[in-house]
């Protein structure tokens, strides 16, 4: 089986995966990181979002020993267990963003992308345009467009 | 998803290599579209060759009176090119209304154009301002590249490197977005460049991407909306399906074809 390594949350990780193994199920079923959900399985639904050196992306549809070398932040990256939220977390729960909470750890760490692409200032509109990539079958999306906004704003102080 | 070899090459010749030496393999790309069609398992290749690793093979650049695109370069790459932004906007245009943000930041020109899905944004851009699709082994005119739905002129073994688009001076793109695929629906390119006046459809052809000559015909006169008022096309040969009828994708072609000259001559 190929070897893998890469730097999951500042950690350096390594493993044998098949090469049809995805990112997700690297991240959930080797490292046990299970904050990253698998929602629709067919890269519509954004709930396996991740960042891979810093950008974005469904980690459904990325093979793992395609990441070899790169750094990639899942939603645990975000905050040291025992630490204070980061402060797009804090917002979602400030906010009430979340209802079932499946969609939200692919919510936070789109709405982070966003922030690194279009700065803390966010309108209702553009917020809504860039959440395309994500669905929530709760379908609480209001709340969960408040909390983007205020999150990207927290980001700033 | 089968299971498969996985190679990475460093470069376009060992890529080629790669593939002449396994006739199952796939060129992997951003992945985007492969993969979703391997998981179902519609696609079975027995290596995939992964072309991500290649140096030099996602720039963007002015070449005379063109914008040479690398294959590798991602959707948001070519949207927020300033480069493209400035020089032919209705290009920026066409990746950025791909899919949603994630799938921009991963998904490539390259792969698009070789894939040819039939309700892809790219082959209409290519086919609607006259591009040249470069391979490793010669160049291609957009005009013999696309034969038909998911089908394409490249030859076993052959890899497209960049694509290359002429600076229209008049040249605009409308789409009817499909509100959960984010694919085209319908897409129409419109652009003028001298006497070359080109209208390409995505998304309502039977057979993939195509020219309208009526309305190039039409617009000879004029290059303006003005000039289609009236102007209609056959529903034969429209695709139909859940999603539109015939008739109506037709129809939206006309409307379509109006719209992105709007905006190319605003």
């Amino acid at each position: 089986m190929p070897a893998v390594s890469m730097t999951v949350n500042g950690k350096a990780v390594a493993g044998d995966v098949e090469a049809r193994t995805l990112l997700v199920q690297f991240l959930r079923e080797n490292l046990r990181l299970t904050g990253t959900h698998v929602g629709c399985d067919t890269s519509q639904c954004g709930a396996c979002v991740v960042h891979v050196n810093g950008v974005a992306m469904k980690s459904c549809t990325l093979l793992a020993v395609q990441l070899e070398g790169a750094s990639i932040t899942t939603i645990e990256g975000l905050a040291p267990v025992g630490e204070p939220l980061h402060p797009m977390q804090e917002a979602f729960r400030e906010n009430h963003g979340l209802q079932c909470g499946y969609c939200t750890p692919g919510m936070i760490m789109s709405a982070l992308d966003i922030v690194r692409r279009k700065g803390h200032e966010l309108d209702d509109k553009t917020i809504r345009e860039e959440l395309d990539g994500n669905l929530c079958r709760c379908t609480g999306y209001h709340n969960i467009v408040k909390a983007v906004a205020a999150g990207a704003r927290a980001m700033a102080k | 998803m089968y299971n498969f070899n996985y190679h990475k090459p460093t470069s376009v010749r060992q890529a080629a290599n790669l593939l002449a030496k396994n006739p199952d393999a796939k060129l992997l790309a951003g992945g985007h579209s492969l993969i979703p069609v391997m998981k179902q398992r519609l696609a079975q290749p027995s290596a995939l060759i992964d072309l991500n690793l290649i140096e030099d093979l996602a720039g963007i650049e002015v070449k005379g009176r063109s914008i040479v695109i690398g294959a590798l370069a991602r959707h948001a790459d070519v949207a927020n090119s300033k480069l493209v932004q400035d020089t032919l906007p209705a290009l920026a245009s066409v990746p950025g209304s791909i899919g949603d943000p994630q799938v921009r930041n991963r998904g490539t020109i390259g792969g698009s154009v070789a894939n040819n899905d039939p309700n892809a944004d790219y082959p209409a851009a290519c086919l609607g301002l006259g591009a040249t699709i470069i391979t490793n082994k010669r160049r291609i005119a957009a005009d013999d590249f696309f034969t038909g739905m998911f089908s394409t002129a490249l030859e076993e073994n052959e890899i497209i490197v960049k694509i290359s688009f002429p600076i229209a001076k008049k040249a605009g793109y409308e789409k009817f977005k499909h509100p959960a695929s984010g694919f085209a629906l319908v897409g129409v390119f419109v652009s003028k460049r001298g006497a070359d006046i080109r209208v390409a459809v995505t998304g309502a052809g039977a057979n993939g991407v195509f020219r309208v000559k009526s309305f190039e015909e039409a617009l000879k006169k004029r290059f303006a909306a003005k000039s289609l008022e009236g102007m209609t096309l056959p529903a034969n040969g429209m695709n139909a399906d859940i999603h539109a009828g015939a008739e109506y994708r037709a129809h939206l072609v006309a409307v379509l074809a109006r719209r992105a000259l709007m905006k190319a001559t605003a």
